[in-house]
């Protein structure tokens, strides 16, 4: 005991990586770490616990139709009497696919946009009357047109469910950035006028440099709000696509779909739209959650207080 | 549960039949007020106005044909005294004319007597220049419609008619008083909004309030030609709300006594029903739900010869596929499911009326998984290692498409799996409705272009004559470029003994003999398993227990008897 405190006075302390203290300032956000363990709780239900439940998510059980709750349907069965257990896992798994995915896309092409609009007056006019122009069209027959088009060269290319994945969310990550955009090119403007932009410049910091090292961290948190956002965004419009007949087909569970399927049934079966429901919204408050807690522990003002 | 049904079927017989011997005598609107409600409300009383249901029927209340379709689908005369047949010398040998004789004595609801005057006027308004009246094409072919005395008309047309009651017959054709509309002929006749709001009738009930899309009052037609009828006094047609809110308030609440069209699942209206307060009535048209073949190639690499006569399926152009396809479905679970009391097995494309009824294809009544598998492996497709039949290196694997919709998408679920118990491989796909319907030449997902392998949808022919819809699936009806992906002969079935038997039916004009044929060509279809019915669907209404004579009716109007409804009294 005494020789571990000798060797720890004696030896010059290790340069601690930033990103312990981020942890450490996470770490003191409740809700953020509720959050967290939920969405990692989830993620691991949904991609492991099939191998657990291994009820197939489309298996028509005729006798089991509109069962409630049993030791052999934990959550009861469907009209048809289908697992809902396992279909709220086999849904899960796309639905949160699709969610991460398409967000990731939408948060890269939109932070894209708007760093360069933002900081290139240049390029502003031109790249803001794109995202106008986005904005404005309207977005279901569009997206009607581009799944028209694409989904049949997609499914030959890459099978059934990639092709259709693929194509999903593309989809919507290409017709949700515009938002992510106009939010940081506005934070991107404010910023280039600070001082220490301007100090970073005038030693000679190229442009590059400057963007990666002293705006995007400081419009992370923006940027980490849009992104929680999009997710749900992201998780509904498959839905609504799943719905109008354009994403999945129509047997292949998604948790939009799920909703959807049973909502005819809510009086009767209340359940049905309950755990779709409630996956649906504690999976967004978690990301939620998790999003502020990052946005306050990347943000070295608040770290360490 | 049978016994208790049983119970309760004579209980309501032995009520009904005590309440039906004081009904025989009861005086004219002696059972006060009737409450009717329809959820989706009428814009107008005039039929020749709207082609929409809810306008017909409600205009039924009030204004009549020479002639209606009972509950069966067989025509029965209202304002005419008979119903002109080629052997009762009603229509000429020729099949050109047709001569009605109008009953004696009828009087408009004001008073005035009904003569062929207004008989020939209808005929004149709905076919007025620039008139754009819904109902014309009951009036094709018509040259002219002869007055030949006060009740006698002769209707003339240009080409023989083997099938003469589009004019003046049913609840779409009815007999408008002439001196009323005489000013509302051509463009006139949608502004006449008076008219067509509270038309004079020979029907049970005069309008006295109406209300658009909202509310009619009704009130029992002192002229009515039977002193004793209608028992009601005043009726209200309530329209607005949606389907379940409009059933509860008849089987549930009991507001109402009689709610129209009830598109519910089954165990929703099962549900309403166990309340006590009413009975669902359900009536059979000829809808019937089915899947269809494609005969051709849907392969897009084919480009513009896709799905077209030029590339024969190259699975399902064999018989004992199509066959296996259609033995693996029970379709009595299909019913159960999604229909409940509004749906039926059935075998055949043309399930009604009781004439044209083939029971040449029962078999598929029951559902046969095991011949299925013997039948494709007979044919030499084998199970591949993947569980997927397989001959010459093609793989049974499908895509079965159908419009977005919760029962269809349910159907869509079942019948993949019974048919991957056979060692099919089925790919589902659902398209919105008012895409697959839609009939844009532009988009790849319509109905008619079929670029699919099986799509499943409902259809039904108007009125009780199937000639028009059996020849749709003559070779010529084919969807393709040339027609601009229009025509309804979705599977592309193509043979000459069918086109032969479409030929023959066009110029039948006995009865008898177009039944064989209908049936005929029905049992072609079935046989070569061009089209796989499933369910035969009904409508569904809901009746108060209070309210008696309610016959329903697929043919004509529900409301058709109106006249003939009661109160059943405690």
């Amino acid at each position: 005991m005494s020789d571990a405190t000798v060797t720890t006075t004696v030896k010059p302390k290790a340069p601690r990586n930033q990103w312990w203290d981020v942890w450490d300032q996470f770490k003191t956000h409740k809700g953020a770490m509720a959050g967290l363990i939920f969405f990692v709780f989830i993620v691991l239900a949904v991609y492991l616990g099939p191998f657990l439940w291994k009820i197939d998510p489309t298996y028509i059980d005729f006798r089991a139709r509109n069962q409630g709750p049993s030791l052999a349907h934990p959550f009861g069965a469907d009209q048809l009497g289908r697992d809902i257990l396992a279909r709220m896992l086999a849904g899960g798994q796309v639905s949160i696919s699709v969610g991460l995915t398409a967000m990731i896309l939408s948060l890269v092409l939109g932070t894209f946009v708007g760093v360069l609009a933002g900081y290139w007056k240049r390029l502003d006019g031109m790249l803001m009357r794109l995202t106008d122009l986005f904005l404005a069209l309207p977005l279901l027959p569009l997206l009607m047109v581009i799944i028209m088009l694409f989904r049949d060269p997609l499914r030959k290319m890459f099978g059934l469910e990639a092709g259709i994945f693929i194509l999903i969310v593309f989809v919507i990550g290409i017709t949700s950035w515009m938002q992510t955009a106009r939010i940081v090119r506005g934070d991107v403007l404010a910023l280039k006028e600070r001082e220490y932009v301007l100090a970073a410049r005038s030693i000679g910091t190229p442009s590059r440099r400057v963007v990666l090292r002293h705006i995007l961290p400081n419009i992370m948190s923006p940027i980490m709000v849009s992104a929680t956002l999009g997710i749900a965004n992201a998780i509904i419009t498959e839905s609504a696509l799943s719905f109008l007949g354009l994403g999945f087909p129509p047997d292949y569970p998604t948790w939009g779909r799920l909703l959807f399927d049973a909502k005819d049934m809510i009086q009767q079966y209340p359940e049905r739209v309950i755990w779709p429901g409630l996956a649906i919204s504690l999976t967004v408050l978690a990301v939620n959650y998790i999003g502020d807690g990052l946005r306050d522990a990347l943000d070295p003002r608040i770290r360490g207080r | 549960m049978n016994i208790k049904t049983a119970l309760m079927g004579t209980v309501l017989g032995t009520v009904a039949g005590f309440a039906m011997a004081p009904a025989a005598f009861a005086e004219r609107g002696s059972d006060g007020h009737v409450n009717i409600i329809y959820w989706q409300a009428p814009s107008t009383m005039n039929p020749y106005l709207s082609g929409g249901t809810k306008e017909l029927e409600v205009g039924s209340l009030v204004l009549e044909p020479l002639a209606r379709y009972d509950a069966e689908g067989n025509m029965v005369p209202f304002l005419a005294e008979s119903v002109p047949t080629v052997e009762n010398g009603g229509v000429s040998e020729d099949l050109m004319n047709v001569t009605w004789k109008l009953k004696e004595g009828l009087l408009w609801s004001d008073g005035k007597p009904l003569t062929s005057e207004d008989v020939r006027f209808t005929w004149e308004y709905c076919t007025s220049e620039g008139g754009g009246c819904s109902q014309s094409e009951k009036y094709n072919d018509v040259t002219d419609v002869e007055i030949v005395d006060d009740l006698t008309v002769i209707v003339h047309f240009g080409v023989p008619k083997p099938f003469p009651y589009g004019p003046f017959v049913g609840n779409q054709a009815p007999i408008i008083q002439k001196a009323q509309f005489a000013d509302c002929t051509g463009e006139a006749m949608a502004s006449c909004t008076d008219q067509n709001f509270a038309p004079i009738g020979t029907g049970p009930f005069v309008v006295d309030e109406f209300k658009t899309n909202d509310v009619v009052s009704m009130s029992a037609n002192p002229n009515y030609r039977d002193p004793a009828k209608p028992a009601f006094a005043t009726a209200t047609v309530k329209g607005g709300g949606d389907a379940a809110a409009a059933g509860r308030s008849v089987l549930e609440t009991g507001e109402f006594d009689y709610a129209w069209n009830l598109q519910l699942a089954p165990d929703v209206l099962a549900d309403m029903e166990s309340k006590g307060k009413g009975k669902l009535v359900s009536a059979f048209g000829t809808l019937v739900e089915r899947i269809m073949v494609n005969y051709t190639d849907p392969d897009p690499a084919l480009g513009d010869k896709r799905a077209t006569a030029a590339h024969p399926h190259p699975i399902l152009s064999d018989k004992s596929v199509r066959q296996a396809l259609s033995m693996a479905i029970d379709r009595e679970l299909l019913v159960e499911i999604g229909y409940g009391a509004a749906g039926k097995v059935t075998c055949n494309v043309l399930p009604a009326p009781a004439i044209y009824a083939s029971t040449a294809n029962d078999a598929c009544m029951v559902q046969d998984i095991e011949g299925a598998k013997a039948l494709l492996e007979a044919d030499g497709w084998v199970m591949g290692s993947d569980g997927i039949r397989e001959k010459d290196g093609k793989k049974l694997s499908l895509l079965f498409q159908t419009s977005t919709n919760a029962v269809r998408q349910d159907f869509q679920a079942i019948i993949k799996q019974w048919w991957n118990e056979i060692g099919v491989e089925v790919e589902l796909r659902n398209i919105d409705s008012s895409v697959f319907f839609g009939g844009d030449a532009g988009s790849p997902d319509t109905f008619q272009k079929f670029f699919a392998d099986v799509e499943m949808y409902a259809n039904n022919f108007d009125g009780t004559d199937p000639e028009a819809y059996m020849a749709n699936w003559e070779c010529k009806q084919a969807p393709r470029p040339e027609t601009q992906w229009q025509g309804n002969n979705m599977p592309r079935y193509c043979t000459e003994e069918y086109d032969a038997l479409v030929a023959e039916m066009a110029k039948t004009g006995d009865l008898e003999k177009r039944a064989e044929l209908a049936k005929t060509m029905n049992d072609m279809l079935m046989q070569d398993y061009a089209i796989i019915p499933l369910v035969y669907r009904g409508r569904v209404s809901a009746a108060s227990n209070t309210l008696g004579g309610v016959e329903i009716n697929a043919w004509d109007s529900e409301l058709w008897n109106a006249a003939d409804w009661y109160r059943i009294k405690e």
